[in-house]
């Protein structure tokens, strides 16, 4: 049996950023870091990049093997971490081998949600998933043993869309169907869902809105053809599942641990249980927004939530600020970047402001007038600057007019906030 | 970690010439040499700086190379990293793939995207190359000015 | 009749080769010289008054701005200059403006003053090996000094207040109004430095350059503008300001567009009303009366500050100056022809008053002349253009000098005379805060300081080779010049020998 003083289950982002944090604090306790994954490491979003050739396996590290060694981290790879034993401070992995604990942070991310499909259990090839990057490798083994020049992705979320794009990239012709009556239905609002659209029907891709799989027809055990609810049927020689993730809870299942949709965590992203944290996209944590706890499952949160949960172990008190839904993506071209509320409930106090021309469309929301979310499409330089107005809660009514002016800018900032983000961080003078 | 040397920004004497855009550029260029910067090469670097004006107001702004960045920690490639020995935060051009990952989360929101030979993200590395930042350098009215960790200028002739 | 075309001054230049279309100059310009169309800078060399700015930006040295000579028939009563102001004149109806210092070329006294240097029979001082003294006392000194007979020495004399220099040049009256603030503070900042004085000319004490009101001498002339206790107060010596000299007679004028809320503030005056100093001081028509402002302001500052008076040098100034010294005044100051001026009417600083090296020695004759000259310091303006001139009013009588045209050039000016417009792109004569923010006063402090600095060494090395030690021994030590070129009425105006002659 193995000790070490922190023990990391999930090898992504919020388990790297972890061990960063850590190495910051203490630079010496011994970290181990348990993946069920058999690569030292690599950067989920990238295997888009990937599937559609931009980036080469060598390149799919965030974070190369000598992180590890710098920063004495010992790695456990290709091993599931199956049972947790809080009273014992130990896991065990799948190989038998029990490891104990000091601090423990389970960073296992989430799955992805499968939906019940008639004849789906049939099929042994042809159908995927899209968030490891077996997964892409798979896909890309499997179009190019059997020649697949067409695809279905089910799912027109960020995951649905990014492997629609490395589908086309590597020239297959994809039909989406998305059960909303838009894409991107959780981070954009109808009008720039329906650029989006268009830019990935000129393509190439057909998307087909409000209707869902209901079968998979496969012929010895080959995926061939869906049938939408809709009772249209598709040729589909590759099914791409993508309808979303959940936390993958099993670990602390049997455990004092408390979970709701994902394990809740207090603001030093402390499970119930003492010297258990958890962060990324397994964990529910306070949302910056709406002040509740939710599950939050985008990179810049789960690498800050790894980070915070790292000082707080080493001994380092930080607290979660908390954060909001962040997102950048390409699509077809288009460039998009959105955050918090884009689509707030009509009345309940929102304004929206929202500019449209030829090659971009921008949209803010503000409540009382501060920035609660915002949408950029097609131009998005500068757009950070709105992650800060709302993460500072900047009263904006002396510059709501500037906020979608082309050259808005830090000087239309109240002078003193200026001054603060021109001086730069520990730099006031 | 080492607190990286900053650049200074001083609005009340930015006369706003942009001179330190001509001169990042030509830094940044190929030969470094400020006619054939502009005259010849395709496609031009993009300058690290982002010059906002209004009215009487100017400043250029550069990457603040943050102790606690947010690109660092929303960069998916690994292509924004921290030099440790510098203390600065630099951007690997052959990693980024351009997914704006750092756009969105720069509150100074001054890193750039280039669409130049290939699509990437683009920011002031404080002119690793050349030892002293050709901004301040060149700024005719030291509205651009480089510190220290102790917030002491620093002057060119120093280095 | 067919409308007569101005001829530009100067020709903008461009280099197509090295142009990089950078905009630089389009920017800055605040004359619009440059435009930028798609691919191309025009430049519009009408409008060039020649202040260089451009050029000195430019990054690729493609701008040179040449002088352009008008092309009218040879003439030579009929300058292009005198045709061209007739015809500008002609179309207005106005009054010539201009600014800075007279340029016509009247004898330069000073280019025709040479200095001496000690040769065997007494030796020169190395200035770097052995301590050399620039100090400088401006104020009244006693008839005698009485020190105590007991075995510590003890100055029974009650010396009058005096102000004390670290080199005998100071900067002369220039008011926030006039020049921008960051100017003033340029200029405070270098003086406090180095250990002399600046002069708040007549535009009040603006609240920021308050730090620097203990080597501040505060002026008081015809407008009255911000004067008030604290004013007085706050500075180290009281310059009441009768004349200018580029422009004896004549009062100033601040318009209004140049009297926004912090300029009115510190001037005490309404925003946007036009500051007029009338041209004499309506209390003052006779020596009698000055005495009385004087005294009043002795009064006011309870006789701790020395309190001066500022003339322009005019054809009477030796008589007027020992009538100034007469009334209690412990300094004079006489403004020479070659004095600057933020705006003056061209034809007034061109052709009034005299040059200051003939007012200096006959001032500094007449008093000593009337055994006053201990009761007063002298201090010469107008026009020194470097160290050597300096040394020179020094040996011909002076006790300091003023430096102001020198000073601005130091913070950029290139002279090209068009403070009057406001649009100044260096920064210095203007109130346009796209315009001031270019002088950035950490800069313009250090290169003044640098100005004084280095002047001093010059004054050193000068001192040094007479075999001079303190510029106390220089001071009306007119055995130290020597005329060459000047005919015996100006050789006996400034109490010089000619070049040749020996001690």
């Amino acid at each position: 049996m193995t000790r070490s003083r922190y023990l990391i289950i999930g090898n992504s982002t919020a388990g790297v950023a972890a061990i960063e944090a850590i190495r910051q604090v203490d630079g010496k306790g011994a970290i181990t870091v348990v993946s069920d994954e058999d690569v030292v490491n690599y950067s989920r979003p990238l295997i888009s990049y990937y599937l559609g050739g931009r980036v080469s396996e060598e390149r799919m590290a965030f974070r190369d093997r000598r992180f590890y060694e710098r920063n004495g981290v010992t790695l456990i790879l290709g091993r599931k971490a199956e049972e947790l034993d809080v009273e014992g401070r130990k896991v065990v992995l799948s190989d038998g081998t029990s490891l104990h604990y000091g601090k423990l942070l389970i960073a296992t991310g989430g799955r992805p949600i499968i939906p019940p499909m008639d004849g789906l259990q049939k099929v042994r090839e042809g159908a995927f998933t899209f968030t490891r990057l077996s997964d892409a490798k798979g896909i890309l083994g499997y179009i190019r043993e059997n020649e697949v020049e067409e695809a279905v992705v089910l799912g027109a979320g960020l995951i649905g869309l990014k492997a629609t794009e490395g589908l086309v990239e590597r020239g297959v012709k994809v039909t989406i169907v998305e059960l909303a009556d838009r894409i991107l239905a959780n981070t954009l609002d109808r009008e720039a869902s329906a650029i989006l659209e268009r830019a990935l029907g000129d393509w190439g891709c057909k998307v087909i809105k409000e209707d869902t799989i209901s079968r998979v027809v496969s012929s010895r055990g080959k995926v061939r053809e869906v049938v939408l609810r809709s009772g249209r049927s598709l040729s589909a020689p590759l099914l791409v599942i993508a309808v979303g993730v959940r936390p993958n809870l099993e670990l602390v299942e049997d455990t004092p641990i408390s979970y709701d949709r994902g394990i809740t965590v207090d603001e030093h992203m402390r499970t119930s249980v003492e010297d258990v944290y958890a962060a990324g996209d397994v964990a529910q944590a306070k949302d910056f927004l709406s002040g509740w706890s939710s599950v939050i499952a985008v990179w810049p949160v789960a690498f800050r939530q790894g980070k915070v949960a790292g000082w707080n172990m080493a001994g380092r008190e930080v607290r979660y600020e908390g954060l909001f839904p962040m997102n950048s993506v390409e699509l077809a071209g288009i460039p998009t970047i959105s955050f918090g509320t884009t689509t707030p409930p009509e009345a309940d106090g929102y304004e929206i402001l929202t500019r449209r021309d030829e090659e971009s469309y921008r949209k803010i929301v503000l409540k009382e007038n501060r920035l609660v979310g915002a949408i950029f499409l097609g131009r998005i330089e500068r757009a950070g600057i709105f992650s800060g107005l709302i993460r500072d809660g900047i009263d904006v009514s002396s510059f709501k007019e500037e906020l979608l002016s082309d050259d808005f800018g830090l000087l239309v900032l109240p002078a003193e906030y200026r001054k603060h983000m021109v001086t730069g961080e520990g730099m006031e003078v | 970690m080492r607190k990286p040397k900053r650049i200074i920004i001083r609005e009340e004497y930015c006369m706003g010439c942009r001179l330190c855009e001509v001169y990042c550029i030509t830094q940044h260029s190929k030969s470094k040499d400020i006619i054939k910067a502009y005259r010849g090469e395709e496609p031009r670097p993009v300058s690290g700086i982002y010059f906002e004006e209004k009215g009487f107001v100017s400043f250029a702004l550069q990457c603040r190379h943050c102790d606690d960045a947010p690109c660092l920690e929303a960069c998916i490639t690994g292509a924004m990293y921290r030099d440790e020995s510098t203390g600065m935060v630099l951007h690997d051009r052959e990693r980024c793939v351009g997914c704006w990952m750092c756009i969105m989360a720069c509150p100074y929101g001054v890193v750039k995207p280039d669409f130049g030979e290939r699509k990437v993200a683009s920011k002031c590395d404080l002119c690793i190359e050349a030892e002293f930042p050709a901004c301040v350098e060149h700024c005719p009215n030291e509205a651009i000015v480089l510190v220290d960790e102790e917030g002491e200028r620093i002057y060119k002739e120093a280095v | 009749m067919a409308k007569a075309k101005y001829r530009p001054e100067f020709i903008v230049q461009r280099d197509d080769e090295k142009c990089i279309r950078c905009q630089v100059c389009v920017r800055m310009c605040s004359n619009d010289v440059h435009a930028y169309y798609p691919d191309t800078v025009i430049s519009d060399s009408f409008k060039c008054v020649g202040c260089h700015f451009c050029e000195d930006l430019c990054p690729t040295g493609a701008i040179a701005i040449r002088r352009s000579e008008p092309h009218i028939k040879e003439n030579y009563h009929w300058s292009g200059t005198d045709v061209y102001n007739i015809i500008k004149q002609a179309d207005t109806g106005g009054v010539l403006l201009t600014g800075m210092g007279c340029d016509r070329p009247y004898k330069d006294y000073f280019g025709h003053i040479v200095l001496n240097a000690s040769q065997v029979t007494n030796p020169s001082i190395d200035p770097l090996r052995e301590p050399m003294e620039l100090r400088t006392f401006i104020g009244g000194k006693p008839e005698v000094v009485i020190i105590g007979k007991s075995s510590e020495p003890e100055l029974r004399t009650q010396i009058p207040p005096q102000l004390e220099l670290e080199t005998p040049i100071m900067f002369s009256a220039m008011s926030y109004g006039s020049i921008s603030l960051n100017a003033c503070k340029s200029l405070a900042k270098a003086a406090c430095d180095f250990g002399t004085c600046w002069n708040t000319g007549e535009g009040g004490l603006h609240r920021d350059l308050s730090p620097y009101a203990h080597r501040a001498i505060v002026q008081v002339a015809s407008g009255r503008f911000g004067v008030n206790k604290e004013y007085l107060d706050a500075g180290c010596a009281v310059e009441i300001k009768i004349g200018q000299g580029a422009k004896p007679g004549i009062g100033g004028h601040l318009p209004g567009e140049k009297v926004p809320e912090e300029v009115s503030r510190t001037r005490m005056i309404p925003e946007g009303t036009d500051a007029l100093s009338p041209a004499p001081h309506h209390d003052i028509y006779s020596i009698e009366d000055l005495k009385q402002l004087i005294f009043a302001l002795k009064e006011a500052t309870r006789y701790e500050k020395p309190v001066g008076v500022k003339i322009a040098a005019v054809h009477n100034v030796a008589p007027i100056a020992s009538g100034i010294v007469r009334a209690g005044a412990d300094f004079v100051v006489i403004d020479g022809i070659r004095g600057g001026t933020g705006a003056a009417p061209t034809l007034i600083r061109n052709n009034v008053g005299i040059p200051i090296e003939l007012a200096i020695a006959v001032v500094d004759s007449r008093l000593r002349e009337e055994g006053i000259r201990n009761r007063a310091s002298i201090i010469a303006a107008g026009g020194f253009r470097s160290s050597a001139d300096v040394v020179k009013a020094i040996a011909l009588g002076a006790d300091a000098v003023y430096i102001g045209t020198a000073a601005l050039i130091a913070l950029g000016c290139h002279l090209c005379q068009r403070c009057y417009t406001g649009k100044c792109n260096w920064g210095i004569a203007t109130q346009d805060p796209y315009l001031t923010k270019r002088l950035n006063p950490e800069i313009g402090a250090r290169r003044a300081y640098n100005l004084l600095r280095a002047w001093s060494l010059e004054i050193k090395e000068m001192l040094g080779g007479m075999g001079i030690n303190a510029i106390e021994s220089l001071r009306g030590n007119r055995e130290q010049l020597r005329g060459v070129g000047l005919n015996e009425v100006e050789l006996e105006l400034l109490g010089i020998k000619h070049a040749g002659e020996a001690w």
